[in-house]
């Protein structure tokens, strides 16, 4: 038996009214502008556009604010809102070559040109509460040295010569798409590093972790770091030349994986890639270790059966929309699928104790 | 008309547009516009032919920096198109969601390709890059003072 319900109108609309009233807090104290967020949470911002696969620092401001602070909810924001967008087209691949670097930093070159340039960064710092900020403080101007201008070559440039480390193969093969085409397995390389792009920054962090603590260990060292300003250039159709469209800022980080050499390939270092909107240190880390984790078949290494290199778990389970979607939906009303439990609980529980009774009656009459 | 320029420099100047700090190019693009109201050749009327929408563009990176394409994510970029009545062509496409920026960009775009071209250079496009340019070399300049100087440590071998 099916019964429809009706009913709840009033009062949802009066809870969104106290969400609302409870989103903006006491009033005596004042609101926060989407340019405080968006200048001062830049991190939690960047975090956003990330997940959410959309750039645009005010949109995931707004985003954070509606949602109070919860970012799975902001993504959720974002990615309903980027449907709504009509698609211009797909820009040429931004040149990391070319990036204007606030941070740049390698863990296997000390005197690497363009020097190590720590940036912006939490590293070394000591993780004291700093109360100070608990106070309205001015803030000192920041040092300054002579500005240098000219593009910083990237590290893994100067382990190909001696083709110590493999060679990424150039091309210009259209990638999938998983906005436009379901994912389906196997991946490929290209809609892997668009999922793991996008997907939750605990989750591949978890994921990375794990290829760390000995699951397809793959022994990573951070070849390079770099956090900065790329210009994105597209193609305008009706002009038929590129222009630069806006500018993004990326993490990229690329590492150098020992690798044994297999039947075809001799002993080299092999390399994984993250390349993450906004600064996103951490999430750009975990996505190398992680992408480089999943190219085992490719490089002709054992399966070993870790998880980090399960493809289709990786990538099915990375989506926190996805996963929040399925996990929460569990809360709304399953009344009628519940019923139907209910009801076959209580009969097996019936069955089982007439045939107790039974039993026992007979053991009596013997 | 203005046709001395190249391809190049339409490219650049839109580039420039496209990434430009909407109050500062408002704000540049409204001294030169109203600087003489019965100067039309400045702000001059428009029909569209596309009139500013939102919409997203896929940003594409490569595999280890150098390799294959893959799809990154988006960003929003606006659009328009629009036609001076002397049938100069103006397109704007500039970062983010405001149309009335994407409205300026087609008019400078537009007004580009005509006898004030000069003048509009000066007014809004010299000053733009110029403090587009200093903004990168202040993040540069900052940089630049946490590059890392090592030294090493002798020790006492001989």
């Amino acid at each position: 038996m099916y019964v429809a319900v009706k009913g709840g109108e009033r009062a949802i609309d009066n809870a969104h009214a106290w969400l609302a009233e409870e989103r903006r807090g006491d009033t005596g104290i004042a609101e926060l502008s989407l340019d405080q967020i968006r200048d001062q949470m830049s991190l939690a911002v960047n975090r956003v556009m990330a997940e959410g696969s959309l750039y645009d620092p005010d949109l995931a401001a707004l985003a954070i604010k509606q949602s109070r602070g919860d970012l799975i909810e902001a993504v959720f924001l974002i990615r309903a809102y980027r449907t709504t967008l009509p698609r211009f087209g797909y820009s040429e691949a931004v040149d990391t070559g070319a990036m204007a670097c606030d941070r740049r930093i390698s863990a296997t070159f000390k005197d690497a040109p363009g020097g190590q340039v720590l940036g912006p960064t939490f590293d070394y710092t000591h993780r004291l509460l700093d109360f100070k900020l608990a106070a309205d403080g001015e803030v000192p101007e920041a040092p300054t040295n002579a500005p240098r201008m000219e593009t910083t070559p990237h590290i893994t440039e100067f382990l190909q010569g001696e083709d110590i480390i493999e060679r990424e193969p150039s091309s210009d093969v259209t990638p999938g798409d998983l906005t436009r085409e379901p994912m389906s397995f196997p991946a490929g390389r290209a809609v892997r590093l668009q999922s793991l792009a996008r997907g939750d920054e605990g989750f591949i962090l978890g994921m990375a972790y794990s290829t760390q603590r000995g699951y397809a260990r793959n022994h990573a060292f951070v070849g390079e770091l770099r956090i900065g300003k790329v210009p994105v250039k597209m193609e305008i159709p009706e002009l038929g030349f590129a222009i630069e469209i806006g500018e993004v800022e990326l993490t990229e980080c690329e590492t150098v994986n020992q690798f044994k050499g297999s039947k075809t390939v001799p002993p080299q270092f092999t390399r994984g890639y993250g390349l993450v909107f906004g600064q996103s240190e951490r999430k750009s880390i975990a996505m190398a270790l992680v992408d480089r984790a999943l190219r085992w078949e490719e490089l002709g290494e054992d399966n070993l059966g870790a998880a980090a290199q399960d493809e289709e778990f990786v990538l099915s389970h990375s989506d926190n929309i996805q996963a929040t979607g399925f996990l929460e939906h569990i809360k709304l009303p399953h009344y009628v699928d519940f019923q139907s439990e209910l009801e076959l609980v209580r009969k097996l529980r019936r069955e089982a104790q007439e045939l107790a009774d039974e039993m026992a009656a007979r053991e009596a009459a013997e | 008309m203005n046709t001395d320029f190249s391809p190049e420099d339409r490219k650049a100047w839109m580039s420039l547009l496209a990434q430009a700090d909407e109050t500062q190019l408002a704000a540049l693009w409204r001294d030169f516009a109203d600087v003489d109201a019965a100067d039309t050749a400045r702000d001059p009327g428009f029909d569209w032919l596309r009139p500013p929408e939102a919409g997203g563009v896929m940003v594409r990176g490569r595999m280890g920096a150098v390799g294959a394409p893959f799809n990154l994510g988006e960003m929003t970029v606006t659009r328009c198109a629009l036609t001076l009545r002397d049938g100069t062509v103006g397109h704007g496409y500039v970062q983010g969601r405001s149309k009335p920026k994407a409205e300026i960009a087609a008019k400078i775009d537009a007004l580009m390709q005509t006898d004030v071209a000069a003048d509009l250079r000066a007014a809004v496009l010299v000053p733009l890059q110029a403090k587009g340019q200093a903004r990168k070399e202040a993040r540069a300049a900052k940089a630049a003072a946490t590059k890392v100087e090592f030294f090493t440590m002798v020790r006492g071998e001989d």
